[in-house]
């Protein structure tokens, strides 16, 4: 049996709501965000790029300082937390999205991130992920993707390409990696975005609208690790070699890259039927096809998925930006609306004597 | 007209097939034995497949009540009356039945078909094999079925309504009102007439047929039992459990937050909990066992009473989890509803082998509370206990129970809630923080070793905790060796520092010179069988003392001077010796280990017999000496 819930939906833009704003005239500065703590990760780590990124956008956010929690798992990515100075908590391998759950169900009034790796997110941790995202628990996923275990000190990850020679695979990995996009959209994320490290001004607009989506929302971050994986991402950063990789999604635009303009290439539906694929704008327009116009806000979340199969580890051609953004109900809102109702057609918060009848039952006997 | 016989006790088992909806006779039975203010004990038992083939042995599902006019400890040794569906239930149950027992068995089962499915070459209740026993062959599906004749149900769905004829007659027999049942059912099919049609028709028909009958003789009649005042109901121990950590929320002032996910025979404390949204209470039904964990621990973290509810393989899972919780010295209660293990082992059966694992069961230096609930409606108490030492302590507490308590019930004094202590929790605020100095969220209250509890959106108090190794006071990374060593020093002490009331004896020859030759130290669940085995064994002549451990970490301040107050201490336990082994550890004084891991709670006689085999075969020890216990107080003297 399943019944209607009868709950209400939630619009665009309201990922914030119920969380304290500052006063009128009050402001935050990106400095007020930075911890004491040393920052101890690697020089030359794309984790330093992101950090800056977030510390310079969290005041725009308007919040207060202190209803702003990061929690986060293991790995390098996940001392993101102790740099900075806001309520964060380093918890376990794999386990944020448990305790970022709990913490959201049980407190309305705070903004939660999740800060994890490939490593923490899709491999030891990655069936909290899905449900997580299945669930759209109101939740920024901040998911580091450098595609190596760092930490661990250079072992292979769920994302590294097939064939990866490390410490633990010398002759090799012989797993097939997964597509953190796809496998998102796969759950019914209803907010997936893909990044770079080194793009601070791409990275900081998908910040703000991941910030800003109720539910959850699942930002890739492509970042290099300088000493287990360097130059994983050269690709996308050298300026010629990224001009024919980097498809940048834009809403309401067609899917076009390449050249100097931009335009050489489109992204048309593939002509057996399923997916998409690439051709030059020449080709489309001589065979007819129409370039793919992107739209995030399908909740059929095909079109979407199949954008994100053009990406590969060999990073052929790789869409940035937002994949995906629907609203759908979100959980803590279902959880918590489902007590509140039950509250207030009680006439309110459950007294003594509520308790005292409710330990009674109804098949009680007295003694005198 | 049957004449009447007054008796002090009876026990009874219900037994049949796993679809036969013998849990459901027997929970209404006794709770209609409940209404006649008879005291109770009762013993679900029943396959972890939820329909096995059915009228095949492993498919037998029983449940069994003792009822009497005086205090009831136990469920009973053995069943003075069988009532058996089928062959099944009568081949898996006989063996308990002493010579002279009475057997109801429904004749209509015991087809050829039936027989041959367990075994049976000819009809036990044809061949004379049951000569020693009372039967009552009666054919009880198809007397149902006729009495629902004029209801036009099919055949089958007719004969589903034959335990309630069981049901109505049994009522008759034992003089039980059935208005309470009437209205259960009522409400229960409030939505399907013609199933609530039949259930009745059914229990009327069984009663009358007991009635008109002269197949029973005599009518028998078991007067109430002297009672407290008050008002009382039937209880679950996983009932219980669940409204004691409502109210402990309710009187603590934090709104309950669980996380839990579905295992036997902890699911239904999730299931009555998820019922309470009205009390305040949110429930997660998480996507694994330690998502369970996670979700309380972070609703802790933001200032929630974090309860999560399991058995012996989650509580494997939630072990790194819990680390963490005592790492981050946030409240939070674990139950452990106790099953037979290791692995899946016996998920419907009890046992009381997580001792271990509740104690030591994380990596590193990993202490905390442990509380155990030792009947059915002491899980209330347990639950605001462990509640209390949470939150007092800031700490993870495990609060064991088992599964004979789980499923288990009894009557209960209902406490009244406005009488209840109210359990003190604050949260930290920035007035707290002297002048120019930051927040130090692993500063101590000097009492309890306790740190603030610090919430998001608390402003002024940002901080950053996690799983790494804190400096002491300001909770800053430390991989220094000597704050390693004060740290972990510390969060041992915090837990050993816990308050926990002195371990109450009952010994009536605490003034006589010569003194008990044993004492009985037990824990958790086997409370009722100890209490009635040392009962008996003290009717036989024998002196023995009796102890029962509520707090299993840390254990009561006296507990070593209590142990070593007497020539031989027995410590009975559903495992392998898992207190024995702490108590000779931490005391350095022998106890006798006496133990069985059947997946069934002790029968009293088992636990005479090794009180007798003590004191008679165990040489007392030179070094015991007196113990004096007076109000909970306790003294020594040297032994005469």
């Amino acid at each position: 049996m399943s019944i209607e819930l009868g709950l209400p939906t939630v619009g665009p833009g309201q990922g914030l709501r119920g969380v304290p704003t500052l006063s009128e005239g009050e402001a935050l500065t990106r400095k007020q965000f930075v911890a004491d703590n040393e920052v101890r990760w690697c020089p030359g780590c794309g984790d330093y790029a992101v950090l800056a990124a977030v510390q310079g956008f969290l005041p725009d956010l308007g919040l207060r300082r202190e209803n702003i929690v990061f929690v986060s798992g293991i790995g390098c990515s996940s001392r993101f937390p102790y740099y900075l100075d806001t309520y964060g908590v380093h918890s376990i391998h794999g386990r944020a999205p448990t305790f970022a759950t709990g913490l959201a169900v049980a407190r309305p009034d705070l903004n939660v991130w999740v800060v994890t790796g490939d490593g923490d997110a899709l491999s030891i941790g990655a069936g909290h992920l899905l449900h997580t995202l299945r669930r759209n628990l109101n939740v920024t996923i901040l998911l580091f993707n450098n595609r190596i275990y760092g930490l661990t000190k250079g072992q292979y990850s769920p994302t590294s390409e097939t064939g990866k020679v490390t410490k633990s695979t010398p002759a090799g990995s012989v797993d097939g990696p997964f597509n953190p996009v796809s496998l998102a959209l796969g759950a019914e994320a209803t907010f997936v975005a893909r990044t770079l490290d080194s793009d601070r001004a791409h990275l900081t607009e998908v910040l703000r609208q991941a910030a800003e989506h109720r539910g959850s929302a699942l930002v890739e971050i492509y970042q290099n690790c300088p000493i287990f994986n360097d130059g994983a991402f050269d690709v996308l950063k050298d300026r010629d070699e990224s001009q024919a990789r980097l498809v940048r999604l834009r809403a309401g635009e067609e899917v076009a890259f390449g050249g100097t303009d931009g335009d050489a290439n489109v992204v048309v539906a593939r002509g057996d039927g399923g997916g998409v694929e690439v051709v030059s704008r020449d080709v489309a327009a001589a065979t007819g096809r129409s370039p793919v116009v992107h739209d995030p806000g399908t909740d059929d979340p095909s079109a979407q998925f199949a954008l994100s199969r053009l990406d590969d580890t060999a990073m052929g051609h790789v869409p940035l930006g937002v994949f995906r953004s629907v609203q759908r109900p979100v959980y803590d809102d279902l959880v918590r609306s489902q007590v509140d109702a039950a509250v207030s057609a009680a006439g309110g918060p459950a007294q003594d004597a509520d308790f005292t009848a409710l330990l009674a039952g109804h098949d009680t006997w007295t003694v005198d | 007209m049957a004449a009447t016989t007054s008796l002090d006790h009876v026990v009874i088992r219900f037994a049949g097939d796993s679809g036969d909806g013998m849990q459901l006779t027997g929970d209404r039975f006794t709770a209609e034995t409940a209404a006649m203010g008879n005291d109770l004990a009762t013993l679900p038992n029943f396959p972890a497949e939820i329909r096995a083939p059915q009228g095949t042995l492993p498919g037998v599902s029983s449940f069994q009540l003792q009822f009497a006019d005086h205090e009831v400890l136990t469920p009973g040794d053995s069943p003075d009356v069988l009532v058996a569906m089928n062959p099944a239930a009568l081949k898996a149950n006989l063996p308990d039945l002493p010579h002279g027992g009475t057997v109801i068995a429904d004749s209509d089962s015991f087809s050829r078909r039936n027989l041959t499915k367990v075994g049976y070459v000819s009809s036990p209740l044809e061949d004379g094999s049951l000569e020693s026993y009372r039967v009552h062959s009666v054919p009880l599906t198809s007397m149902t079925v006729t009495a629902l004749a004029e209801l036009g149900l099919g055949r089958k769905d007719a004969e589903r309504s034959t335990n309630m004829f069981a049901l109505g007659l049994l009522s008759w027999l034992y003089s039980r009102p059935t208005d309470g049942t009437r209205r259960f059912l009522g409400s229960k099919f409030a939505k399907r007439p013609e199933i609530l049609a039949a259930n009745l028709r059914a229990l009327e028909a069984g009663w009358a047929f007991g009635e008109t009958t002269e197949t029973f003789a005599v009518r028998y009649e078991v007067a109430p039992a002297p009672s407290r005042s008050g008002t009382f109901r039937n209880v679950t121990g996983n009932t219980a459990l669940a409204l004691g950590l409502a109210t402990a929320a309710h009187t603590s002032g934090l709104p309950l937050v669980l996380g839990s996910y579905p295992i036997t025979p902890a699911s239904d404390i999730l299931h009555t909990l998820s019922g309470l949204k009205r009390y305040g209470v949110t429930t997660l039904q998480a996507e694994d066992e330690i998502a369970g964990i996670g979700a309380a621990l972070g609703a802790a973290y933001g200032g929630a009473l974090g309860v999560t509810t399991t058995s012996g393989p989650g509580l494997s899972l939630k072990g790194e989890m819990l680390g963490l919780a005592v790492m981050l010295e946030l409240p939070l209660v674990l139950v452990d509803v106790q099953r037979g293990g290791p692995s899946t082992g016996l998920p419907t059966k009890t046992e009381q082998a997580d001792l271990m694992q509740a104690m030591f069961g994380r990596h590193g230096e990993a202490p905390l509370p442990i509380v155990a609930a030792s009947t059915p409606g002491d899980c209330f108490d347990a639950a605001v206990e462990a509640v209390r030492i949470a939150v007092t302590y800031m700490t993870p507490v495990i609060l064991l129970s088992d599964g004979y308590l789980a499923n288990g019930s009894e009557p209960w004094k209902v406490p009244d809630v406005a009488s209840l202590p109210r359990l003190r929790t604050r949260f930290a605020v920035a007035a707290d923080v002297p002048a120019q100095e930051s927040f130090r969220p692993y500063s101590r209250n000097p009492g309890t070793l306790a740190r603030p509890w610090a919430v998001p959106g608390t402003a002024g108090l940002e901080h950053r905790i996690g799983g790494l190794e804190k400096a002491d006071g300001t909770g800053e990374i430390s991989y220094d060796p000597d704050n390693h060593d004060r740290m972990v020093r510390l969060r041992a002490a915090k837990v050993d520092g816990v308050d926990v009331p002195d371990l109450d004896v009952d010994d009536p020859w605490s003034a006589d010179p010569d003194g008990a030759d044993l004492l009985v130290l037990g824990w958790g669940s086997t409370f009722g069988p100890i209490s009635a085995a040392v009962r008996k064994a003290r009717t036989g002549g024998s002196r023995v003392a009796q102890a029962h451990l509520r707090h299993m970490n840390p254990f009561p301040a006296n507990t070593g001077d209590v142990l070593r107050a007497y020539p031989r201490v027995l410590v009975p336990e559903m495992n392998l010796g898992q207190l024995s082994l702490l108590l000779r550890a931490r005391y350095l004084v022998d106890v006798i280990s006496h133990t069985n891991v059947r997946g069934l709670p002790f029968s009293s006689h088992e636990l005479v017999q090794a009180v007798d085999d003590a004191i008679t075969h165990a040489p007392p020890r030179t070094t015991a000496r007196r113990f004096g216990h007076v109000a909970g107080r306790t003294s020594q003297e040297a032994h005469a």
